[in-house]
């Protein structure tokens, strides 16, 4: 491949792409400005690599969230809405599971089964984390991705099935519906206000050192950095090696085709659900994880990151959705190099709403969808 | 895009040709939908368009009104270049199309319909239709248009349905709506897309004979239509496409003779 | 000035049959909010004040109703920043009319200024919005419109914009502790100084509490009714005068060639282009008109309270303005108002008053703290714990009971309840041909 970047090249991608060269500047003078300041002091290195790290923790977790987001817009053709409290259900149910495996007979199952109700139990008590109680954990891991498939295909069934036949805008409203109703059902069980989770004093820890300072990673980040890398990976082996993520990934991409067969077989829709829900389950609970904390509406406070993540990474793409999620996730806690915390989640959603306006297929399209 | 000034030699070019295209071309991904196509349509003349399906007619016709940007060449309306102006503008300046599969807005009623269509409504100005004193005089157009309005539905057999969901209609009905709103925007240029389709002969020959009449008031047609008989019997001009080109123009006993347009048709 | 001269006009107005139905819906609403309030066992006093909060909601939803209609009945504009327009309104409001000695510190003017530079505010937003925005798909729409309204409201509750100084004058938000607007005037009306009613009352003020003070009703116990409420309900007639303006604009709008327009972009754009129309150019006055319309709706609600803060423009809220326009038939005007009316009083007040009725009708005894506590005791079928759950967590319920309601509407009556009738866009009555009028 030939490296060199002749003028006329140069030229010519400015005058095609005007917003593309823009964005491309900024993010120059943006780089250049980060470096300046690295070089000079005036921003910490270990600030920048905290930054990165916890960036890519959230950003891997929204990009799990934005497969199953991605998965459901491109190969049922509508915005699904209640995506967000489908996350915050897969969170609920796996920590209570897990709860129940790291309380029961220490403490009372009732006041377990709803993570200690409004006044929560403490954590430190009940000692959740991965290195004390691995069990429940895991049990909770596996619980939350069971039961969200279970709900999704419920749901479908109930409220997206009889209306196959709709617009795309009658159905993002219903999801608008199933969001409320979700959402308040979890408040009406669990009761709202936060929780805590995790015995956070208790999750070993371990201070990188970077320049002046370091960086904090505890076992939480670690654990949910490789099981998301896992559960990718194992995505895009089913994508890619099996017949059923063949045809996925047929009625995704090809819009076309998806329109001369119409509205997609019943065996893609169900494998669509399982697949985006299980994961969708996976990472309400890893969202959990990495905060320590819940409460009911975890979900709907991602969505509109997650629906950045996969806008960016081009509906429909499973890898896309990945890095668009990395993307997101990084602009949100770098971006408090230049901006005042308050506004973090809101750069991510200026960043989704120009890609939105000037390149709606997304920044990956163009590179092999999965 | 549009030049002011008009193309050498063009005074006379745009009133004896008012549509002319010059090496239009696009492309979908691989495919090349329309490849170099050149040609004129003359004034006040009933001109047909041919070709076996595929052979890149309504997408010309989506260049020519500005729906789709073709990828080179131009198009000429009049006396000037409209290659690259917006599709409202194009219908604004007098040149107006209907569409193969009819895009009758359903949920409005047939008359409805067609009072959308004129150009240039007084009440389609937001504060006309709202302030007080100036509302009285978009409700007197209102009327002058509800009139003529009821007079093309009379022409098209269609008053019958004047309150009727524009959707309920059958197929040739609704070919006669886009017909009728079409014409109530008094164009100069009209391209027709499969317009005959489904509606019945006697009707037929009726608009045909209507079409004649506003050909001598100065009206100019473009007409696809893959019923033969309506093309040989009124078209003075026929132009065949093939595969995105002009593979031949003439009159249509010329063209119902040359041997490149029947293996266009046979072979396909 | 004949006769189909003057029916013209007058369909400009009202439609006869609409009227009565808009009215007739109101009535049942009064009727069935008296008998509830006798049931509770409310005095006259109570009995009124119900009303008039019924009366309140009704009215605001429908002046948000009426505006989305614009903007998505007609238009087909899927606009749920809602709420986001109205913080700007309400927001934009209370700086210009804060006085510059509280806290946070305002411009000082004068509310109707004030107000007018709210609605501008919204319709300046709106439109910066529109132009780029308004050629995506409807569900792109959808999200950025959301997106946007977030952004907006994470502004105001920032602290970087709480407390602000732009060309040395000190302005604010007040962050997350909100931000107070100044007295509704009417207030002034029945009070010397609106913001001090012991400081004495207006000659109308002391006839009017007088006679009000005094009032008995045959069958409703209890004597007199409130200042405040007679003041409220002062307020909700102002509003209800709001609802019938602006459904005379929307008429207006709707019943012309433009709203005819607006017609065909929402069902084929295309079509309407290739007619000549400048859809671009519609779709963005539109949505300019209905954000300055919501945002005026937002400042005619929150005005009253006295007081906002971002908790008031979360998403639920533009969902709920949304329940009610779908309910009452998008795309139909005395829809909107009727879908308004009713999803304040029987899908928004509704739960609340279910539960006082339980309450007050039945000893249910103390809700149990958890649901665990509640749901226990049905083993041994004891359901008096769960109802006693579900009775005191109505609240939280509610928008359990509104998502399935939306739910149902979309599978099953999308058209919600008037949205199937056949409004004709056009200033004249298309039903009848010109006769011999001049």
């Amino acid at each position: 491949m030939d490296y060199r970047v002749e003028p006329a090249t140069i030229a010519r991608f400015v005058r095609e792409r005007p917003f593309g060269a823009l964005v491309v500047v900024l993010a120059l003078v943006l780089l250049f400005d980060l470096v300046a300041g690295l070089l000079t002091g005036d921003i910490a290195t270990a600030t920048v690599a905290t930054y990165l790290w916890d960036g890519a923790v959230v950003g891997v977790i929204v990009g799990l969230a934005g497969i199953g987001l991605s998965m459901t817009y491109a190969i049922l053709n509508f915005a699904n809405f209640s995506h967000g409290d489908m996350i915050t259900s897969g969170a609920f149910a796996g920590w209570v599971a897990a709860f129940l495996v790291a309380g029961v007979g220490r403490i009372d199952v009732g006041r377990l089964v709803i993570l200690g109700g409004r006044n929560g139990i403490n954590a430190g008590t009940l000692g959740t984390s991965v290195t004390n109680t691995p069990l429940a954990i895991l049990v909770g891991f596996v619980v939350a991705i069971v039961l969200t498939i279970a709900l999704a295909l419920l749901i479908d069934r109930l409220v997206y099935r009889p209306m196959r036949d709709q617009g795309a805008i009658a159905l993002l409203i219903a999801s608008i519906g199933v969001a409320l109703a979700l959402r308040y059902l979890i408040a009406f069980v669990f009761q709202s206000g936060l929780r805590p989770v995790t015995a956070t004093d208790q999750i070993p820890r371990v201070t990188v050192p970077i320049g002046t300072g370091g960086i904090n990673v505890d076992a939480h980040e670690v654990t949910i950095v490789v099981v998301s890398l896992l559960l990718m990976a194992g995505v895009h082996l089913l994508l890619q090696r099996t017949k059923l993520g063949t045809a996925m990934r047929a009625m995704a991409d090809n819009e076309d085709l998806a329109l001369i067969t119409g509205i997609p077989t019943e065996r893609v829709v169900r494998a669509t659900w399982i697949v985006g829900g299980g994961l969708t389950g996976a990472a309400g609970f890893l969202v959990v994880l990495e905060r320590g904390t819940i409460f009911f509406q975890l979900g709907w406070i991602l969505l509109l990151l997650i629906f950045a993540a996969v806008i960016l990474g081009g509906i429909g793409s499973i890898y896309g959705a990945m890095a668009g999620g990395l993307v997101i996730g990084v602009t949100s806690r770098l971006s408090l190099v230049w901006i005042p915390a308050d506004f973090g989640t809101a750069a991510a959603f200026v960043i989704m709403i120009l890609v939105l306006l000037f390149r709606p297929t997304g920044l990956f399209r163009g590179v092999t969808t999965a | 895009m549009a030049e002011a000034a008009p193309a050498p030699g063009a005074a006379t070019e745009g009133a004896d040709r008012p549509l002319r295209v010059d090496g239009l071309t696009k492309r979908f991904g691989g495919i090349t939908a329309v490849d170099g196509a050149t040609f004129s349509v003359d004034g006040g003349s009933l001109t047909g368009l041919i070709g076996p399906n595929g052979a890149g007619k309504s997408t010309t016709f989506d260049l020519i009104t500005g729906v789709q940007q073709p990828d080179a060449g131009a198009v000429y309306f009049g006396d000037h270049e409209i290659t690259g102006l917006r599709t409202h503008e194009i219908a604004r300046q007098g040149l107006v199309r209907t569409f193969q599969i009819t895009r009758e807005l359903p949920e409005m009623t047939v008359l409805e319909n067609v009072m959308l269509a004129p150009h240039g409504q007084r009440g389609e100005r937001l504060w006309q239709s709202v302030l007080p004193g100036l509302r009285g005089k978009v409700v007197e157009e209102e009327r002058a248009l509800r009139e003529r309005a009821w007079e093309t539905l009379e022409f098209f057999e269609l008053d019958h349905l004047a309150d009727e969901h524009a959707g309920t209609l059958s197929g040739g009905q609704r070919k006669l709506l886009e017909m009728a709103r079409v014409l109530m925007t008094d164009p100069s240029v009209v391209l027709l897309d499969e317009p005959m389709a489904g509606v019945n002969p006697t009707l037929q020959e009726e608009l045909m004979a209507r079409l004649h009449e506003l050909r001598a008031e100065g009206l100019t047609f473009l007409l696809v239509e893959h019923d033969m008989d309506v093309i040989m019997s009124h078209c003075e001009h026929v132009i065949v496409m093939h595969q995105g080109r002009v593979l031949a123009e003439g009159e249509p006993a010329e063209i119902a003779d040359d041997e490149r347009v029947i293996d266009a048709y046979l072979g396909g | 000035m004949s006769v189909a001269d003057a029916t013209d006009r007058l369909r400009d107005v009202f439609d006869g049959n609409d009227v009565r139905l808009v009215v007739g819906v109101f009535l049942g609403i009064y009727v069935t909010f008296i008998a509830v309030s006798v049931l509770l066992g409310f005095d006259l006093n109570g009995t009124v004040n119900t009303l008039r909060r019924i009366t309140f909601l009704a009215a605001a939803y429908a002046l948000l109703s009426l505006a989305l209609n614009l903007q998505w009945g007609y238009a087909g504009l899927f606009n749920i920043g809602v709420a986001g327009f109205m913080a700007v309104a309400v927001y934009t409001t209370a700086i210009l009319a804060g006085a510059p000695t509280a806290s946070p510190p305002g411009l000082g003017l004068p509310l109707w200024a004030a107000a007018i530079g709210g609605m501008v505010a919204a319709a300046i937003v709106g439109a910066v919005a529109a132009l780029p925005a308004l050629r995506l798909k409807a569900d792109y729409l959808a999200i950025v419109t959301l997106a946007l309204g977030e952004i907006i409201r994470i502004s105001v509750l920032s602290r970087t914009f709480a407390s602000f100084s732009v060309a040395g004058l000190q302005l604010g938000t007040g962050g997350g502790q909100g931000i107070s607007i100044p007295d509704n005037p009417v207030r002034g009306l029945y009070y010397l100084d609106p913001s001090n009613p012991t400081a004495g009352t207006t000659p109308f003020g002391s006839a009017a509490f007088a006679f009000f003070d005094t009032l008995t009703v045959p069958f409703f116990s209890g004597t007199g009714v409130n200042q405040t409420v007679v003041v409220g309900w002062t307020y909700a007639l102002v509003l209800l005068v709001f609802v019938g303006l602006f459904y005379v604009l929307l008429r207006r709008i709707g019943n012309s060639p433009f709203g005819r327009v607006l017609k065909a972009i929402r069902e084929d754009e295309l079509a309407a282009q290739s007619l000549g129309k400048n859809t671009r150019a519609f779709k963005i006055q539109v949505f300019t008109l209905g954000c300055a319309l919501m945002g005026l709706a937002a400042i005619l609600w929150q005005g009253s309270q006295g007081y906002t803060s971002p908790g008031e423009y979360l998403p639920i809220q533009t969902f709920y303005v949304f329940i009610a326009l779908i309910v009452g038939g998008a795309g139909s005007n005395t829809g909107s108002v009727i879908g308004g009316a009713v999803f304040a009083a029987f899908l928004f007040e509704g739960p609340n008053f279910v539960k006082r009725l339980v309450g007050h009708l039945f000893d249910l005894g103390t809700a149990p703290n958890t649901i665990v506590d509640a749901v226990v005791p049905i083993a041994s079928l004891e359901i008096g714990p769960f109802l006693t759950y579900v009775i005191g967590n109505i609240e939280i319920l509610r928008p359990v009971f509104l998502g399935v309601v939306l739910i149902y509407l979309m599978q099953r009556r999308p058209d919600g309840l008037l949205g199937h009738r056949k409004e004709i866009a056009a200033a004249v009555d298309l039903s009848k041909r010109g006769e011999t009028d001049g």
